[in-house]
């Protein structure tokens, strides 16, 4: 029994170390599907316009700098296919925020001032009502469209269509309502309210300025030349000669996915390095283990030479004995590990995120592989001092 | 029959260098064991009669001297042959029995043939000997769970089960109770009727008596090597059929 309980001990380390590396190997397969997968779904085919050079080091918006550079009329200079081809749709976005107020609620939310054409590039439709329409953004109606989170945090049960909302001074009429889609990555799309973009930059913020253009190319299009023929258009626009003297920035979405992929799989590299650490801790300690076995069983080893084993065949014994250790503690791990993953699972799916539960074959069959390699690594030591023991001394041991 | 002994140890010495305090154990030790006899090796404790033992059962190597075992010079033999001549020429009972703890009789007395080649029937070759030496209703028993007595008779069966040429018994009553070390007396007596060679040491001369001959061990020298004149007969047998 004392055995058992010591060997349930033993196996512990390599138990931690390789539920670890599972659930960080899944964990971080999870996160990075969150941010990968929706974007990917509907972030092919799209070139992102961003003001200012991102070859000027860190995001302006990051040192509270406002870079006002990107304006109405570039976006529509980019619809206009003499200038980019292959172009389905361009969105112009302002995004500010502000507080929200009807009927002595308020709530502060995300303000999206966008153009009418903003389901051609946003994975999103309409739940209730309608979108806004072309003429309502040149004429910079008063007309919003919100997402779920605001009609709950603000109306409750009451129908908001038609509703008349005071954002900052002026009063817009809801119009419609966007069908609920969760949060993506740090983003929640639900709580935010969609306004005709001129509206937003005149009369809520009071600039001429956009955050981003979102250009989307019909499917398979060539992304990097349109890329080279939004940049032209846009030097065109501005004035501008040399590259190097770019008042804008345009990444293609495939860009910035094998950006986010190269970073993410970076950190859960290192992240499953450091818990495959714990398993080097594991091994140390499956091996003083063995040690005191080998000890504790001198006579047994003498014994079995008595009768016929040879050296061989005791060190095979004891490291059958190490792999077998290691290999349960290894499958012990992996259970614990692919449950404890899906847990987090089951928490993000209720925190509203779109999770994916991947738990990667070849994760699991390197955690066996490991665990049977720790074994034998470890092992060694112990099953060679076994079966170097001289049979007469082990005999005659106490 | 072989024409040759199968003990056959000429001018042996065995001499103990223990991080350089050397201490020779054994000097210049001659003697011969025909294939059926049954011997004491007789000697007080310290004597070196137990190293003899171990040189004899090839569990330890002469430093010096030669030594044929049923024809082979173990001089010129490998770990893994005197390894594999242990299993299948060789059955040892000690003492203290030396069985594996939480293990069953059965798996007990098969332990020898998991190292054998031979790996055929090994549950009824090892049910069959334990029947034989009485302890058929013990199969299953784990081998904390039974007397001294019967811990001594699978140690015994365990010995038995590859069929050797001669059983080594250290000490083999020493541990146990006098009607229990006249069954195992009995046992060996009867076992070398059948023809095993039985090697038996031993501090007593009550059981060494038991043997057709003593060699006896003083100061790691033989210092007498005669046949038993009034042969002990350990009684009638209900154990072994």
């Amino acid at each position: 029994m004392s055995n058992k309980v010591r060997s349930f001990l033993t196996m512990l380390g390599i138990v931690i170390g390789v539920a670890a590396v599972i659930i960080i190997i899944s964990i971080g397969n999870g996160a990075q599907s969150l941010i990968l997968d929706q974007l990917k779904s509907f972030g092919k085919d799209l070139v992102i316009v961003l003001p200012g050079n991102s070859d000027e080091g860190p995001p302006s918006e990051a040192m509270g700098i406002t870079i006002t550079t990107l304006k109405y009329n570039d976006a529509e200079a980019l619809s206009k296919p003499n200038n980019v081809a292959n172009v389905k749709a361009v969105v112009a976005y302002y995004q500010t925020s502000a507080n929200v107020i009807w009927r002595g609620n308020s709530y502060e939310t995300a303000i999206n001032g966008v153009t009418a054409n903003y389901f051609d590039v946003e994975d999103s439709s309409i739940d209730k009502g309608r979108f806004f329409t072309n003429e309502e953004v040149n004429s910079a109606a008063h007309v919003a469209v919100l997402g779920s989170v605001v009609v709950d945090e603000l109306f409750g049960d009451v129908d908001p269509i038609g509703q008349r909302l005071r954002i900052k001074n002026q009063t817009v009429e809801v119009i419609g309502v966007l069908k609920s889609r969760g949060k993506v990555g740090m983003q929640d799309y639900d709580d935010q309210i969609l306004v005709p973009v001129v509206f937003a930059q005149k009369m809520i913020a009071g600039v001429d300025y956009l955050s981003s253009i979102r250009v989307k190319l019909v499917p398979n299009a060539d992304a990097d030349r349109a890329v080279l023929e939004i940049e032209e258009t846009l030097r065109e626009q501005h004035n501008i000669l040399k590259k190097e003297d770019d008042d804008f920035s345009v990444h293609s979405f495939q860009d910035v996915l094998d950006t986010i992929t190269r970073i993410t799989n970076t950190i859960n590299y290192f992240l499953a390095t450091m818990a495959g650490l714990s398993l080097v801790v594991g091994g140390i300690g499956i091996m003083n283990i063995m040690l005191v076995s080998v000890t504790e069983r001198t006579r047994e080893i003498g014994l079995r030479k008595a009768i016929g084993a040879t050296n061989g065949q005791i060190l095979r014994q004891f490291l059958l004995e190490s792999v077998c250790l290691t290999l349960i503690g290894g499958s012990i791990g992996i259970i614990s590990g692919i449950l404890i993953s899906y847990l987090a699972a089951v928490v993000a799916h209720l925190l509203r995120y779109q999770w994916d539960f991947v738990i990667s074959i070849p994760a699991l069959l390197i955690a066996v592989l490991i665990s049977i390699a720790i074994g034998i690594i470890f092992g060694l030591y112990p099953a060679r001092r076994a079966s170097n023991l001289e049979p007469v001394d082990a005999l005659r041991y106490e | 029959m072989a024409d040759y002994p199968l003990i056959d140890v000429r001018h042996l010495n065995k001499i103990y260098d223990n991080e350089g305090v050397i201490t020779q154990v054994l000097f210049d030790i001659n003697l011969k064991i025909k294939s059926g006899e049954f011997v004491s090796i007789m000697g007080p404790s310290g004597s070196g009669k137990s190293t003899l033992m171990h040189i004899l059962g090839l569990l330890d190597r002469p430093t010096s001297g030669e030594y044929f075992f049923n024809g082979h010079n173990i001089n010129e033999l490998s770990d893994n042959q005197l390894a594999n001549l242990r299993n299948q020429s060789i059955g040892f009972v000690f003492q203290s029995f030396n069985l594996l703890p939480r293990t069953t009789v059965l798996d007990n007395v098969k332990l020898p043939l998991l190292y054998s080649r031979d790996k055929r029937k090994m549950d009824e070759r090892a049910r069959e000997v334990l029947e034989n030496i009485g302890l058929g209703h013990r199969l299953y028993y784990l081998s904390n769970q039974i007397s001294g007595g019967e811990k001594q008779r699978v140690a015994i069966a365990r010995a038995l089960v590859n069929n050797p040429q001669v059983i080594f018994a250290d000490e083999p009553t020493g541990n146990l109770d006098s009607k229990s070390g006249i069954q195992v007396m009995q046992i060996l007596q009867a076992l070398n009727d059948k023809g095993t060679t039985i090697i038996l040491v031993t501090h007593e001369t009550f059981t060494a008596e038991h043997a057709q001959r003593i060699v006896k061990i003083y100061d790691g020298r033989l210092v007498s090597d005669e046949p038993v004149v009034n042969r002990r007969i350990a009684k009638e047998n209900e154990f072994l059929k």
